[in-house]
């Protein structure tokens, strides 16, 4: 075992001399350091006979105690000389932390950024919408421009491959729904009133909201994810001096793919959501599929259908156009990929519900009930 | 058993490295002698970095030794040998910065990692003079990785890299993505880093100036192997088609010439 670094302190006719020795390296520092703030005397004499080795930690210390007392350094080795002048000539004032801000002033300053930023993002989407329209509009005029294949591309990814997960947790909600609505109408004698509540609530409500939710998990990050990648790349950039419009070619496609499937999911997950709740009411309330299906004719309107409908493409295009949105505003770092698609996922499922309280304002009004 | 005056610092013997079916490395020998600064040079895909990572334990070779310091870092885990860890420093070609702390923070992430009871304000004293012996202005401390230069990347980088007082120092490709007067003013910061402190150096590089200026030796790394490993008029003698081409076309040439003529100058 190395000694570790150690000094001896001693008063001399020339004052206080510091005899240094051992090993003056990180590793054998130790508490050197604090030791020396303890001192007798100011020292005027610094001997570095003894020391065996010295790194630049070392050098820096005997450097400090040098510079603060205006000692001299004797019996330095070759090797100490030159990592002392060199940590000398590193000795410049340099900042450690950013400043320290007055925490009232950083609330206030967070506060305000964070309404200034729900500003931006609102205006950013709606002139994100402007330019989706502007694009669509060009579509429209040059119809050779579609890419057809990159909508096809999408509408497997958005749709098909969702089937799976969708209707996996549209059959689980469909059995909870009717197995907790059956034990609340079990206490007034009124089981038999749990297919109204599973046939209207999956149609009306929860078979699209549901749904929703999974495609801005599933589909509306991936946009977030995928585009804000490519942002980081440069490709986007790449596209548009090529004078390709990325609105055109990668918002375009993933908007309509998301469009056109909500509806279908939607459906079909209310559909799945039926078939769960209609199999929790014949194993556990002995309803035959065959009466289960004619009290729902009975029940469900057909007007619950179609307010599940008319909201879902509405959900899609809000789920696309954030994750597109919030992908195109990736700048900097990879880190920043990560948490525009947690922005894109939050605001997606935030503005989808405030939008299925608006339509259910709605559709009550208009005598859709 | 770790011996530092070892002639040879970093021993290779026979090391294969393997993608799938696809083969990086196919008994690649190589020394690395205590002191020197070693150039490793290669086309792309020739696993210059894959070499690397085998010497600092980051991948397993399929097979072969490798020694460092005389400790063999075959079949040791990243947390094992922390003992040979310590005093090796290396610097990752974007900087591998940590993005969420500040290059004061960076640099003290070794230093407390390994020496805990170190107080604050000698690792906020000892990340100060390694902030400025790195080359970076004073007010870089508190900046974090984003708000920096590529250039100023690098340095921090390498002030991390030299947080524990290494003795060793690897480099990929140090001056890849800088201007040629930052790239110079790189060089010339490793060269006398190198000198004072004592280090011996590996260094990955395209960069044919880097090589001219401040490398003891060179290695090529051709069909998976080092083919070569010597000083440039040595490799030159080798009369090897990859060597000649590599430093006898325009770039090699041009190179050349600027070495000639800095010699002409500062005689």
């Amino acid at each position: 075992m190395t000694e570790m670094a150690d000094f001896t302190e001693e008063m001399t006719d020339g004052g206080w001399v510091i005899r240094f020795s051992g090993r003056l390296t990180l590793a054998r520092i130790g508490n050197l350091h604090k030791r020396l703030d303890a001192l007798e005397g100011p020292p005027s004499v610094i001997d570095m006979a003894a020391v065996e080795r010295v790194d630049t930690v070392g050098a820096w210390i005997v450097h400090r105690l040098e510079h603060d007392h205006g000692a001299t350094i004797i019996n330095a080795s070759d090797d100490a000389k030159r990592l002392i002048a060199l940590v000398t000539r590193s000795d410049r004032q340099v900042q450690m932390r950013p400043e320290p801000i007055n925490p009232i002033l950083r609330v206030l300053d967070e506060i305000g950024e964070a309404v200034t930023e729900a500003g931006r993002t609102l205006l950013g989407l709606l002139s994100f919408f402007g330019s989706i329209l502007v694009a669509v509009g060009s579509t429209i005029r040059h119809p050779s421009r579609f890419r057809v294949q990159a909508v096809i591309q999408r509408l497997d990814l958005v749709g098909i491959r969702a089937l799976g997960i969708v209707g996996l947790m549209s059959f689980l909600i469909g059995i909870v729904i009717a197995q907790q609505g059956a034990v609340q109408l079990a206490q007034f004698g009124a089981e038999s009133l749990t297919v109204n509540l599973i046939g209207r609530i999956t149609t009306r409500e929860l078979g699209v909201l549901m749904t929703a939710i999974m495609v801005a998990g599933r589909s509306g990050s991936a946009f977030a994810a995928q585009l804000g990648t490519m942002k980081l790349t440069e490709e986007i950039d790449a596209m548009r001096t090529i004078g390709v419009s990325p609105i055109e070619a990668l918002v375009l496609p993933r908007l309509l793919a998301a469009v056109f499937m909500m509806p279908l999911l939607g459906f079909f997950s209310t559909l799945i959501s039926i078939i769960g709740g209609g199999l929790f009411c014949w194993l556990s309330l002995d309803m035959p599929p065959v009466i289960y299906v004619r009290r729902l004719q009975e029940v469900i309107p057909l007007t619950d259908v179609w307010v599940g409908l008319v909201k879902a493409p509405v959900f899609g295009l809000i789920i696309a156009m954030t994750g597109c949105y919030q992908g195109m505003q990736v700048k900097g770092n990879a880190e920043e990929v990560g948490l525009k698609t947690t922005a894109a996922v939050v605001q997606a499922i935030f503005l989808v519900i405030v939008l299925d309280a608006f339509f259910a304002v709605f559709f009550t009004k208009i005598g859709w009930t | 058993m770790i011996n530092l005056e070892d002639p040879i610092a970093i021993r290779v013997r026979g090391v294969v490295n393997r993608f799938g079916s696809q083969t990086v490395h196919d008994g690649v020998d190589l020394d690395v002698r205590n002191g020197e600064i070693l150039g490793v040079v290669g086309g792309s895909g020739t696993g210059k970095s894959v070499l690397l990572r085998s010497i600092i334990g980051l991948k397993q070779p399929e097979a072969g030794e490798v020694t460092v310091f005389g400790e063999s870092m075959i079949g040791k885990e990243e947390d094992e040998a922390q003992d040979i860890r310590r005093r090796w420093g290396v610097l990752f070609q974007g900087g591998a910065l940590f993005s969420t702390l500040t290059v004061a923070e960076n640099i003290q992430v070794p230093l407390r990692e390994y020496y805990p009871d170190l107080d604050q304000t000698l690792l906020d004293e000892i990340a100060a003079y390694k902030v400025v012996m790195a080359g970076l202005p004073p007010e870089a401390g508190p900046k974090y990785p984003s708000e920096l230069s590529g250039g100023m990347k690098k340095r921090a980088g390498l002030a991390r890299a030299l947080a524990l007082d290494p003795m060793l120092l690897f480099l990929d490709e140090p001056t890849a993505g800088l201007d040629p007067i930052g790239a110079d003013a790189f060089d010339q910061l490793t060269k006398s880093l190198q000198k004072t402190l004592g280090l011996t150096v590996f260094l990955i590089t395209h960069d044919l100036d880097t090589l001219y200026a401040i490398c003891d030796r060179v290695a090529v790394l051709a069909d998976h192997q080092v083919i070569a490993c010597g000083t440039i008029p040595e490799l030159l003698a080798t009369g090897h088609p990859w060597i000649e081409e590599y430093f006898n076309g325009p770039r090699g040439r041009a190179a050349t010439a600027t070495v000639d003529r800095n010699r002409q100058l500062g005689a």
